[in-house]
């Protein structure tokens, strides 16, 4: 058996009439973007929320990361953020908001808290619930229906995937990151090469990573299609959640118990890719979707390199990029870098970028936020002298949220800029300008394309 | 056993309208509905923002996009690429398209979030291949009168003009769909006391 098959039986709770699978979700996680409508169903049905001790609740995607001031500057921001005060206060659940010391990004603050934990089923209305799977947890992302479905029955229908098991083997080269693995793993699965699959991630090379460099790969399983992907837990997630809030305080009690969630040994997978970490080097993105990246020493690629299939959506992304296929992406121009997101705003981050920038001035036409995924995440970050490190750069240090990652807030690109993002997407508009443009990279890439203005191999830089 | 608060949804054994042609692939939901559009406490009125960055320039002056053309004007029935609908799992984006007044899609394959917020709101996902498609596009772009018929029983697409092939989709889905149960919380509800067990027996978060 695998991890996921462990995890789905002890779920399940019944097999549907339509053949799907009933499974109960361990933990529930709300925030304010896309939880309104589902509180609004179950309300007009009479509904109460079955398990508001399973239930947590933060606000993230709109919150405005220069003031958290009420009522908002955004009277839509404002109307959301109230509507899930409303809820939560209605229905009895636990929420971290602004100045409770616990608000963030919905999927840093569940493993900085404690709740993520090895062997669960966790649902959010978020893709990337996919996250928590570093923990050797099961997370889903769901839409508002399907929010309204565990609300009210602390359950959801599902049909089980395959397992992908995804091997990276040997050890990472200096100056390449998680992030670069998942970009690499996409660029070469492609964005629906997960399509019915959930990924297990697992080798030398995963096995040596931390907790925050694990989210970072689960995190975005959904870019490449797979809605769900984990890591089996280890001594390294015994040691991360031991004496977190809400982490039981038995842990070395539960921790075998815990460990048991690993797949067998000889499992037959549906499908096994094996990576060679030492081959890989620093990603960054060159087109429209998460797929079409590249190494940073690489070219961009023409049509006739790509299978025919991925063509017509390369035409699309040379024309809204302004790039030409063989173009080197070493050297791009960048108007704005951005720091942050579910993806890579967590304390491990910063400090990698921190090592970049100390000493550094941004290059003088470049903008530059670093967002920390969390109040725990700030406050870190400003004991160990971050937040001044990154502004003495000239960098911007702002409070939390996702910020840029999706736009959401007031945090956006203008007109046609070019961002070195940390975040997960390089959708069309997605930072918030229909014309922008997005670089997805590495914390550490970011901050060196900040400091230079252009896209850097930071393997030739002295750290 | 239905909950006693709960309706029973309808029936959707097949679905009939015009097509509208939207062939590209990895067509994501941040296209579908941009983010600063999901500022709202409910889904109503989404409608007009579907594909709104596609649709429309900065000034708001429309531009060239199938949902703005008159000859699919109330066509009910997307074609679209494969893997549509991935990125951000936002119910929005199929909410926005039912309120434009899609009531199926057709594509060689669906994102996962996508297809299950899809058939949550009785919006079918239907699976042809590329080739079938690519027909089917052809037909409906040389007469955009064409009628298609999408029979969720026998798994086939037929269009007025008598041409026809085999849909696929999750069975699970296709089963929700023919019995009515693809409101699911009824469904689910109808397990309160597994529920409840289940419950009991895993260990608590707090």
């Amino acid at each position: 058996m695998t991890l996921l098959d462990k995890v789905w039986e002890l779920h399940k709770v019944a097999t549907l009439p339509n053949g799907q699978d009933q499974l109960f979700i361990a933990l529930h996680l709300v925030h304010e973007v896309t939880s309104p409508q589902a509180f609004q169903m179950i309300e007009e049905r009479g509904l109460p929320v079955l398990f508001p001790e399973r239930t947590f609740a933060t606000s993230d995607h709109i919150v405005p990361t220069d003031s958290k001031a009420r009522p908002f500057s955004d009277p839509l921001a404002e109307e959301m953020m109230a509507a899930l005060e409303r809820n939560v206060k209605k229905h009895g659940i636990e929420a971290f908001f602004p100045g409770s010391g616990y608000q963030g990004i919905v999927h840093v603050i569940g493993p900085e808290l404690g709740l993520t934990r090895p062997g669960i089923t966790i649902a959010c209305g978020d893709s990337h619930t996919s996250s928590h799977g570093a923990f050797g947890a099961l997370g889903f992302g769901v839409g508002t229906t399907q929010i309204r479905d565990i609300l009210a029955t602390g359950t959801m229908a599902l049909s089980k995937p395959k397992v992908r098991r995804i091997e990276v083997t040997g050890t990472l080269p200096k100056g390449v990151y998680a992030k670069d693995i998942i970009m690499t793993i996409i660029a070469r699965l492609g964005v629906n090469g997960g399509l019915g699959y959930a990924y297990e991630y697992g080798g030398s090379a995963i096995q040596a990573l931390g907790m925050e460099e694990r989210l970072t790969i689960c995190n975005m399983s959904i870019e490449g299609g797979a809605r769900v992907g984990y890591v089996e837990p280890d001594e390294k997630t015994i040691q991360y959640l031991r004496g977190r809030p809400f982490a039981p305080k038995n842990i070395d009690d539960v921790a075998p118990y815990w460990l048991s969630f690993r797949s067998d040994p000889g499992t037959q997978y549906d499908d096994v890719v094996v990576i060679d970490g030492k081959t890989l080097e620093p990603m960054v993105s060159w087109g429209i979707n998460p797929g079409q990246a590249i190494p940073v020493s690489g070219r961009i690629p023409s049509p006739q390199e790509l299978p025919p299939n991925e063509r017509d959506t390369a035409e699309k992304a040379y024309k809204h990029m302004k790039f030409f296929p063989g173009e080197p992406i070493e050297g791009k121009k960048i108007d704005v870098a951005f720091i942050g997101s579910c993806t890579n705003g967590r304390i491990t981050d910063l400090r990698e970028a921190a090592r970049i920038v100390k000493g550094r001035k941004k290059a003088a036409h470049v903008r530059v936020y670093v967002v920390p995924g969390s109040e725990q995440v700030d406050a870190q970050a400003r004991k160990e002298g971050l937040d001044t490190l990154f502004r003495d750069a000239g960098f911007e240090w702002r409070s939390p949220g996702c910020s840029m990652c999706l736009a959401m807030n007031p945090d956006r690109l203008e007109g046609e800029e070019i961002c070195a993002s940390s975040s997960n997407r390089n959708f069309i508009g997605r930072q918030g300008s229909p014309k922008g443009r997005t670089l997805l990279m590495s914390p550490a890439m970011v901050a060196a394309a900040a400091i230079a203005g252009e896209v850097v191999d930071i393997r030739k830089w002295e750290i | 056993m239905t909950h006693p608060n709960l309706k029973n949804t309808s029936i959707i054994e097949s679905v009939k309208g015009r097509g509208i042609p939207l062939a590209e692939n990895d067509v994501d939901t941040d296209r579908i509905i941009p983010a600063r559009y999901l500022k709202f406490i409910t889904f109503e009125g989404l409608g007009a923002y579907a594909f709104y960055d596609e649709r429309f320039d900065e000034q708001g002056k429309p531009k060239s996009h199938p949902f703005n053309d008159p000859r699919y004007s109330g066509a009910s029935i997307l074609l679209a690429g494969a893997n549509f609908g991935c990125g951000s799992s936002r119910e929005h984006a199929p909410q926005a398209l039912y309120r434009a007044g899609i009531r199926a899609i057709v594509a060689p394959s669906f994102a996962e979030i996508f297809a299950g917020n899809s058939t949550a709101i009785g919006m079918p996902t239907v699976m042809v291949s590329s080739l079938h498609l690519d027909t089917l596009i052809t037909l409906v772009t040389q007469n955009p009168s064409t009628e298609i018929h999408i029979d969720l029983k026998n798994k086939t697409l037929t269009t007025s003009s008598g041409w026809t092939c085999p849909v696929d989709m999750n069975e699970g889905y296709r089963k929700a769909f023919l019995e009515g149960s693809w409101d699911s919380t009824a469904v689910l509800l109808a397990n309160l006391e597994l529920i409840r067990k289940k419950a009991a027996e895993l260990p608590s978060i707090r």
